[in-house]
């Protein structure tokens, strides 16, 4: 029966201009084709431009002398390669970063939970704060912060604070910690007792697991993880501290010593400067930063605040304790993204120092492009730069956060 | 009978709203409270000391009277200003009426724009061209009437148009399609307008200050659209080259500093174009602007695909759609709708971003204030003041912009479908 | 059978294979569908049974074995794909009414777009479909601003508009609430009546007893039983099959 009805199907062989399959290979390779001909199209032009110059892309210029100075960063002379100052703009550039994240956390996760408060002002004045500096452009901040440098007192007549911070027009002073003689015996005592703990942590976890919660089921028994957490906490930090304390009394002389700025004939002597263009620059890059952090701090807890709160003050937990226990475990996991972006932002703004002129990464690169003429090649080390710092600290904190959940979820 | 009973007898418990209550609530409610306001206020009387005394004692505001033109227009010769007015007036007429057929959202950007404007036209402040000094001034001016229908006439109009082709444009549906075509057409009509042709040419370079820093923002944002969109439906292709090329693209822009594009644009692009031809510096400007930010547009709009549920599309492929029409009937005016308080946040922070340009030499208000405080030596050591009122204007626009986006959010109730 | 069918088959499967990566779903189902037929599909969930009538349309593409629809084979031509599509009508379990258009453009949409119907003889079919549906009155209303029932009655109406010749229903009851299911089965009945050829997943017994002319049973990629519902439920043969309907029937 089937066989008499059976309809002719309508066609047997597809043709390949309506094969599905063939037409998704054919796009890609069209596209992809499309693609290698503009680049070859920008890549000929590059080189009939070059050969107009008479010039030609190669790296050797890196081992050359640079010829010129920079103002401040790790030790570098002009007589020093292409290479060595361009790693000074680097150190440079994580340098600020890294100070400038520092200090933009605790500054944005201060006014974030201040936005919080229960208090009318304190709210308010966190707020105006958020909206103002998130509200101008970066580089006018930056460039507002160095014309106020430039306008601060001499040297001599510094502002002063505690007798030991000084103001003035060639940037910030403070006090330094400074190793002596102390030092290297003491860090052998440090060392000790990081060694103890860790003996002492992985047997005390291994003795738990293995011997105390034999009996338990394996299911719950804790795990070795939380055998190690607990014995870091209770048993091995304590011997730490013990064997640090003992040791920084053992050693001949105290380890570190504080080192005061002095005014002298030339200037501030001894102790940690900021020059006016790095104070700027964190300066700006740190408030400006704070703002967007404090509210990815405030939108984050106010996330997990509704509900959960209530859910948790039901069963009977102190505010404190909720905030604790429940509040902020489950607010970092939506915080980190928002805030690893805020991160990547600072580190990819201090290129803007070359408005002011501190010796950072981009600024180099750029007197380099102006001394050679290999601006492509230099163009590409600064792009190559800046995205390994991007993608580094992007994969970092994307397994920071997926840890986190992780352990938020098996709890 | 009951009802009114109950009511009546419910009544809330003491709920004196007196200005004492509120201070016992808001400020003095736990003794940790008291003290976090005793410090707040010791802070507050230092940091509005140290403004009032530099405001109205230490500053030197002469700078800004004197600059005030340059600053909203760059070099842009005095003569020729009727243009701008004619540009805004066009974009006015245009805004009015959209504001009137489609309300809401539109209603909301207008709004905030006539308010920005009202600042404007409101401030009592006169600059007078002072011929001794060779410099203007600024003065207060309590004859506000003249201000406002002498000197400042124009922008009053630009104001009225915008309110008036708002009551004109109100239920007048059958517009649309025209308002839609006059948008299009504003930007080459803005652009022609601006340049000018023959002897009344103004070129390029002559454009600057908050001009020129608008004209960036908006054609950035405008420009970066489509190639965004592209990006997105690019980056989650499921045919692997295209989404491969589209997630390079979008992740090595964002790794890298908004600068290197810049530069890119100013000292690398002429060499990968092909002989002497090249681009004008504003026009390269804005190409590495609209490139920059197609790549953040791309993660927003990828933002509200990844929001639309697999069931629409699968709904249109069933009804016959192909995968084009799917695309421009079903899954993007959805997704556009969910993301645009991110697309209104990625314009205030393009905004803020033009300011950047001013390295590459470009005049914008950023630019002119560096013109005037670094080149002019009359005003060298006024940074500070120059810098303020700059801040001031982008603090304008960024707060109104954002404030409406937080409307536009609280209007689409984020998070609902 | 039922007086509208013929039997000139329309749905042709032969060995139709599908994996999800590794996971096989369908494994190897060879049946049937005759024109103007009214098939129940039912089982448990996970058994395959919505995986294959979304192969019907290619929501789902089938890696081995061949599906032949109104004639057209299904593979990866492009244009047969497209053609089968304006064949083949399908309700979803979670409606996809597209929330940005009113439930007349819904409607429209297709018949206008993919049928290059004229906007006013599409809009009077879908006015007389909402007619049909009783809902006549939420043509110009948006989806979010009616009930779920009336939502699955629009949609049904949404893919009746391109004039398929079968319809494909994926469990459309189980997404409402008790008392809006009547609603909408009522109007699949009356659909049922007319003579269209229905491919139904669902776990309303009671539709199928008295609407379908088959009722395949699904387990584990396979078609365990297939019979009259009459022989399907007063006498099933399987073991699996007893114990579903007897679990179903509890309910």
């Amino acid at each position: 029966m089937m066989e008499d009805n059976s309809p002719k199907v309508i066609s047997d062989k597809i043709p390949f201009y309506r094969d599905v399959r063939f037409l998704q290979v054919f796009f890609q390779i069209l596209f992809l084709i499309g693609i290698v001909l503009l680049a070859g199209f920008l890549y000929s032009n590059m080189l009939n431009g070059l050969k107009k110059q008479g010039l030609e892309l190669e790296l050797s210029f890196l081992r050359t002398e640079a010829g010129f100075d920079i103002s401040e960063g790790i030790e570098y002379e002009s007589s020093d390669t292409y290479l060595k100052a361009f790693s000074v703009g680097v150190v440079n550039t994580i340098k600020v970063s890294i100070i400038g994240i520092f200090c933009a956390t605790f500054i944005g996760f201060f006014f974030g939970i201040a936005r919080l408060s229960s208090n009318w002002l304190v709210r308010t004045i966190a707020s105006v704060y958020v909206e103002c500096f998130r509200n101008i452009p970066v580089i006018l901040q930056i460039m507002f912060w160095y014309a106020t440098m430039l306008v601060l007192p001499a040297v001599d007549e510094s502002i002063s604070l505690f007798d030991s911070i000084f103001i003035n027009v060639q940037g910030v002073y403070l006090p330094s910690l400074e190793g002596t003689a102390g030092l290297i015996p003491w860090l052998w005592y440090l060392l000790v007792g990081i060694i103890l703990a860790i003996i002492v942590v992985l047997g005390l976890a291994a003795f738990r697991y293995f011997f105390e919660f034999r009996e338990l089921h394996e299911t719950d028994r804790p795990s070795f993880i939380s055998n190690i957490i607990f014995g870091a906490k209770w048993v091995a930090a304590p011997i730490f501290l013990i064997v640090t304390i003992v040791g920084w009394f053992l050693t001949p002389e105290v380890p570190f010593e504080l080192l005061q700025p002095e005014l002298q004939r030339f200037g501030f002597v001894g102790g940690m400067n900021f020059s006016p263009e790095f104070t700027a620059l964190l300066i700006g890059l740190t408030v400006y930063t704070s703002a967007f952090i404090a509210e990815v701090v405030r939108s984050g807890i106010q996330a997990v605040v509704k509900g959960q709160r209530e859910a948790a003050r039901s069963v009977g937990l102190k505010e404190s304790q909720v905030l604790r226990l429940v509040v902020v475990p489950q607010a970092i996991p939506v915080i980190v993204p928002p805030l690893t972006s805020q991160y990547l932002n600072l580190a990819k703004n201090s290129s803007l120092a070359i408005a002011i002129g501190f010796p950072e990464l981009f600024q180099i690169g750029k007197t380099m492009i102006g001394q050679t003429d290999q601006s492509i090649l230099i163009f590409a080390m600064i792009m190559v730069s800046y995205l390994i710092m991007s993608l580094t600290t992007s994969a970092f904190m994307n397994w920071y956060n997926r840890s986190i959940t992780r352990m938020g979820r098996s709890k | 009978m009951e009802n009114i009973e109950i009511t009546q007898e419910v009544k809330p418990p003491n709920t004196s709203k007196g200005p004492v209550k509120w201070l016992q609530n808001n400020l003095f409610n736990t003794w940790y409270n008291t003290i976090l306001t005793c410090f707040a206020l010791v802070f507050l009387f230092f940091v509005f000391k140290g403004v009032f005394s530099w405001v109205f004692i230490q500053a030197k505001w002469e700078v800004i009277p004197a600059n005030f033109q340059i600053l909203m227009i760059g070099p842009y010769p005095i003569e020729h200003v009727w243009r701008i007015w004619i540009v805004l007036w066009t974009l006015a007429v245009l805004l009015g009426l959209s504001a009137g057929i489609w309300k809401g959202l539109v209603l909301r950007i207008s709004t905030a724009i006539a308010g920005v404007g009202l600042i404007f036209l409101l401030v009592p402040l006169d600059i007078v061209k002072n011929s001794e000094a060779e410099y203007a001034t600024l003065e207060f001016n309590i004859n506000i009437i003249y201000l406002i229908f002498f000197k400042r006439r124009w922008l009053l109009g630009c104001l009225a148009l915008l309110v008036g082709t708002f009551f004109i444009g109100r239920n007048k549906n059958g517009l649309k399609k025209w308002i839609i075509g006059g948008w299009i057409l504003s930007f080459p009509w803005t652009m022609i307008m601006l340049h000018g042709f023959g002897e009344n040419t103004v070129s390029t370079t002559n454009w600057g200050g908050l001009l020129l820093t608008l004209l960036l923002a908006a054609v950035g944002i405008v420009a970066c659209f489509p190639l965004g969109v592209l990006l997105a439906l690019g980056r989650r292709s499921k045919l692997p080259a295209i989404s491969w090329v589209s997630t390079i693209y979008i992740e090595t822009v964002r790794g890298v500093p908004l600068l290197t594009i810049l530069f890119m644009g100013s000292v690398i692009l002429p060499l990968f174009m092909p002989g002497d031809f090249q681009l004008d510096k504003v026009i390269r400007a804005m190409v590495a602007l609209t490139l920059f930010s197609a790549a953040y547009m791309a993660e927003n709009v990828r933002g509200g695909l990844q929001a639309i549920p697999q069931g629409q599309v699968e709904a249109a492929q069933a009804v016959g759609l192909t995968y084009p029409k799917t695309t421009l009937f079903i899954v993007l005016p959805q997704a556009l709708r969910a993301v645009i308080p991110a697309i209104v946040g990625q314009f205030i922070a393009l905004f803020k971003d033009t300011a950047l340009v001013f390295i590459v030499g470009l005049l914008e208000l950023m630019g002119i204030a560096e013109g005037i405080v670094g080149g002019n030596p009359n005003w060298q050591g006024y940074h500070v003041e120059v810098y303020v009122l700059v801040a001031a204007i982008y603090f304008i626009f960024c707060y109104a912009m954002s404030y409406v986006s937080q409307k536009i959010e609280a209007d689409l109730g984020v998070g609902k479908h | 059978m039922n007086e509208n069918t013929t039997n000139d088959p329309i749905i042709i499967c032969e060995d139709v294979h599908k994996w999800f990566d590794d996971f096989h779903v369908l494994k190897g189902i060879t049946t049937t569908f005759k024109k103007g037929e009214r098939a129940v599909i039912c089982g448990p969930s996970g058994s395959g049974k919505s995986t294959f009538i979304r192969t019907i349309n290619r929501l789902e593409e089938h890696q081995r074995g061949t599906i032949i629809v109104d004639g057209i084979e299904l593979s990866n031509d492009l244009r047969n794909i497209n053609l089968i599509r304006q064949e083949v009508g399908m309700v979803f379990q979670q409606f996809n009414l597209f929330p940005h258009l009113t439930n007349i453009k819904n409607i429209t949409l297709g018949p206008i777009q993919v049928r290059k119907m004229s906007k006013k003889a599409a809009e009077e079919a879908a006015l007389a479909l909402l007619e049909r549906m009783d809902i006549a009155d939420q043509a110009y209303k948006y989806p979010a601003e009616i009930s779920g029932g009336q939502q699955q009655r629009v949609a049904i109406a949404r893919a009746l508009a391109m004039e398929p010749k079968i319809m494909l229903f994926d469990e459309p009851t189980s997404a409402l609430d008790p008392e809006m299911i009547s609603e909408v089965l009522d109007v699949m009945r009356e659909l049922a009546h007319s003579g269209m050829t229905m491919l139904v997943v669902t776990h309303e017994m009671g539709f199928a007893r008295e609407v379908a002319d088959r009722v395949m049973f699904f387990d584990e990629g396979v078609v365990i039983e297939e019979a009259a519902p009459a022989d399907f439920f007063d006498n099933p043969q399987h073991e699996r099959t007893k114990l579903f309907i007897s679990q179903t029937l509890q309910h």
